[in-house]
């Protein structure tokens, strides 16, 4: 082991690399620039690489080392682009490091030298990050200390980094039952977290709702407590003290954050997908009794901590794919050209049988309106609003035995040329989990020019249920030309 | 080193069957067998003619308490496993008998220890089904790595040196990575006999960076078969579909 950082300077070779340059130093460990040494047989691409390297040393804390075993464990496993690429990494038994690629781009804190930023800045943000955090939460891993500083904006995306905190549910819990404490940066962690609890996905929620309230007030929500209770203080956080700081954001904006920042993790998103679901959608996010709350009198607030029986922290084990499976985004995709036909009815039922299925599931309805012309915006002209607000109103007319309340159901006019296509753009830019969505019977021509339903199943990055009418059902609309078909 | 680690077999020859051929698949160097080869189930012999013939050619295999109930007599076992213990006695033939009786109790290989029960006091059997118990046999076997079986519930218990013990239940077919910070005690799932409520046959591969807990599916309506037509205790044969 390394006995102490002064041994480290440019030129020392470790395994395969040559120390360049120190970029950081901080408690635990330092950063470093550096190259492959002659004999490496490793191939980097060409990108930068440094080697994250923890002081370890003989009676040094604990917590040095766990973090180390941690973030060595998850980065291994971690793949994509929202996560530093690792080349290679030292043991504890002899030099440990983490050798990885230096990401370009500056981390979100430098940023916030300029908050407030505009409404349009906090959902571009807020997008950036939140599919950074849906990739990791579906390879199993919750972060567990989002701030700013560990938020690196690059061009491929919000990259994060600093795993020292992390957690993967499938594999042990590194972070002993002893050193689980309030662990975290104290402005962006959730309530659960002051209790000891690291099972919950939506703890990155709340970190990411924090991040967004500074961004669009310029102050972090919770201040930055210095002592234990301090923290736990905002498990019994009232909301409505926060609304006032919110005022000046549109209102679907206020609400997403304040539902990231609700106490409790079951009244957040159920996943970062659906969080972003509504990011992506700002406008169609129903403002809640959330954004209208009084704070509570001081009575009241007495009553509720005599009532409250002391937390105990949550522990559940392998819960995340399962949690994830519960709450899918489900897209249905319905021709309405010919107004509701049978095919759509069908097409109803599956969605209906989908969503009774999964309890946390969001659906949003879409139908697309065929823009003739490329370049040619039909919904600038009067002709073409009308036809868009036709279609709307049809759209809900036909989602109207599916919804249950306006939290859960969103439906959306898409315009495009080509109907699968534009189906696909939006169930990518959505991270929709399930299509389902209708397919005209067969026909020559349909067969030769192919469908929009099989465009989207070979092009969907997710399950598609394709509903059919058994043969003879629809016999007027099989001999429709592929032009006819706009789901 | 690849290594195939199965434990608490208990006479069922289709779980042992379909463990050793995803073993067979998975391709390893080599087996060791934590004991409680018999009891319970309804192929005793057959199994330890398997066992047996894989011990000739190097595996490691170590006697379990219903192993030592032949020999010695089932006095300290609750009703039903007693009167598997006696039906057992007769299905087994002397050379069986003979190979189960002299079967060692520990094991220590390249820093790992094997046994059936805990390393602390492996002869009275105790239960590694705690925090303290694995505290004790992490303390007797002073080895980086302990597997275990016994208890029939997967549990992985590690520990860095002068730390609390932390206890974790692997998840199915997902290697745990070793930190060589850590030492390790590994409860293994049972073959012949799950309890943990997934009725999957459990054997564990140990490789040099790790740990993996596999699952394997197998016909236990066979199994509950030959119990019922053995005429052992019905019980035997249907905790056998739920794993409990």
């Amino acid at each position: 082991m390394i006995d102490s950082p002064r041994v480290l300077a440019p030129g020392l070779e470790i395994d395969q690399f040559r120390l360049k340059e120190r970029i950081f130093t901080g408690g635990m460990g330092s950063i470093w620039r550096v190259d492959l040494t002659d004999d490496s047989t490793l191939s980097t691409g060409g990108s930068e690489i440094i080697l994250k390297i923890p002081f370890i040393s003989a009676g040094s804390d604990v917590a040095a080392i766990v973090a180390f075993e941690i973030e060595e464990m998850i980065m291994k496993r971690l793949y994509g682009p929202h996560v530093p690429k690792v080349y290679a990494t030292g043991d504890l038994s002899k030099i440990p490091y983490i050798a990885m690629e230096f990401v370009e781009g500056a981390p979100l804190s430098s940023m916030l030298l300029g908050v407030p930023v505009s409404p349009e800045e906090v959902l571009r943000v807020g997008r950036l990050m939140t599919r950074a955090v849906a990739d990791i939460h579906r390879q199993h891993v919750i972060h567990l200390d989002l701030k700013p500083a560990n938020i690196i904006m690059a061009k491929r995306g919000a990259v994060l980094i600093d795993f020292g905190l992390a957690r993967h549910d499938e594999l042990p819990d590194l972070m002993g039952e002893e050193t689980r404490l309030p662990v975290g940066s104290a402005a962006y962690m959730a309530p659960e977290q002051t209790v000891g609890d690291r099972s919950q996905p939506s703890s990155d929620l709340f970190a990411i709702g924090a991040i967004l309230f500074e961004l669009a007030s310029g102050v972090v929500p919770f201040g930055v407590p210095v002592t234990t209770h301090g923290l736990k203080q905002r498990m019994d956080i009232d909301l409505a003290t926060l609304t006032p700081k919110l005022s000046v954001l549109p209102p679907g904006l206020a609400e997403i954050i304040l539902r990231c920042l609700e106490p409790k993790p079951e009244n957040r998103y159920p996943t970062a997908d659906q969080l972003l679901f509504d990011l992506n959608h700002p406008d169609r996010v129903v403002p809640t009794e959330r954004l209208t709350r009084r704070p509570k009198r001081w009575l009241e607030r007495l009553g509720n901590w005599w009532a409250k029986p002391p937390p105990e922290p949550r522990r559940k084990q392998g819960n995340m794919a399962q949690h994830l499976a519960l709450a899918p985004v489900i897209l249905a995709a319905v021709d309405l050209s010919h107004g509701s036909d049978q095919l759509a009815e069908s097409v109803r039922l599956y969605v209906r049988r989908a969503l009774e299925a999964e309890p946390f599931a969001r659906l949003a309805c879409v139908t697309v309106l065929k823009s003739k012309v490329i370049g040619e915006d039909p919904l600038h002209d009067s002709e073409g609003r009308s036809a868009y607000h036709g279609r709307l109103v049809a759209l809900k007319e036909w989602a109207r035995p599916l919804a249950s309340d306006d939290d859960t159901i969103s439906y959306h006019v898409l315009e495009g040329v080509d109907a699968g296509a534009t189906i696909l753009d939006y169930v990518v830019n959505n991270s929709i989990d399930h299509i389902v969505m209708g397919a005209r019977s067969s026909s020559t021509l349909r067969r030769h020019l192919g469908s929009v339903s099989s465009k989207v199943v070979a092009g969907a990055p997710c399950t598609v249920t394709v509903v059919r009418l058994r043969a003879g059902g629809e016999t007027d609309q099989s001999e429709l030309p592929e032009e006819a078909e706009s789901p | 080193m690849r290594l195939a680690v199965l434990s608490d077999i208990h006479g069922n020859y289709e779980a042992l069957e379909a463990c050793l051929e995803q073993i067979a698949a998975a391709g390893v160097d080599g087996y060791a067998f934590l004991g409680d080869l018999v009891g319970y189930g309804p192929d005793p012999g057959r199994v330890v003619d398997i066992i047996s013939e894989l011990n000739a050619r190097g595996a490691i295999v170590l006697k379990g308490n219903h192993d030592e109930a032949i020999e010695r007599g089932a006095d300290r076992m609750t009703g039903i496993a007693a009167e598997a213990i006696l039906w057992t006695r007769i299905q087994l033939n002397e050379r069986q008998k003979a190979y189960l009786a002299q079967l060692p109790l520990t094991e220590a290989r390249d820093n790992v220890m094997f046994v059936h029960a805990s390393a602390a006091r492996p002869e009275t059997w105790p239960y590694v089904d705690s925090t303290a118990s694995a505290v004790a046999c992490l303390a007797a076997s002073g080895t980086r790595l302990t597997l275990c079986g016994h208890t029939h519930l997967p549990r992985l218990f590690h520990q860095l040196p002068g730390r609390s013990v932390e206890d974790f239940v692997p998840v199915a077919n997902r290697k745990v990575p070793f930190s060589s910070a850590r030492r390790y005690l590994g409860v293994l799932g049972a073959v012949g006999q799950p309890r943990d409520r997934d009725p999957r046959a459990c054997w564990v591969l140990l490789e040099p960076d790790g740990l993996t807990y596999f699952r394997v599916g197998y016909d236990f309506d066979a199994t509950m078969r030959k119990i019922k037509a053995a005429g052992l205790p019905e019980w035997l044969g249907t905790r056998l579909a739920t794993g409990r």
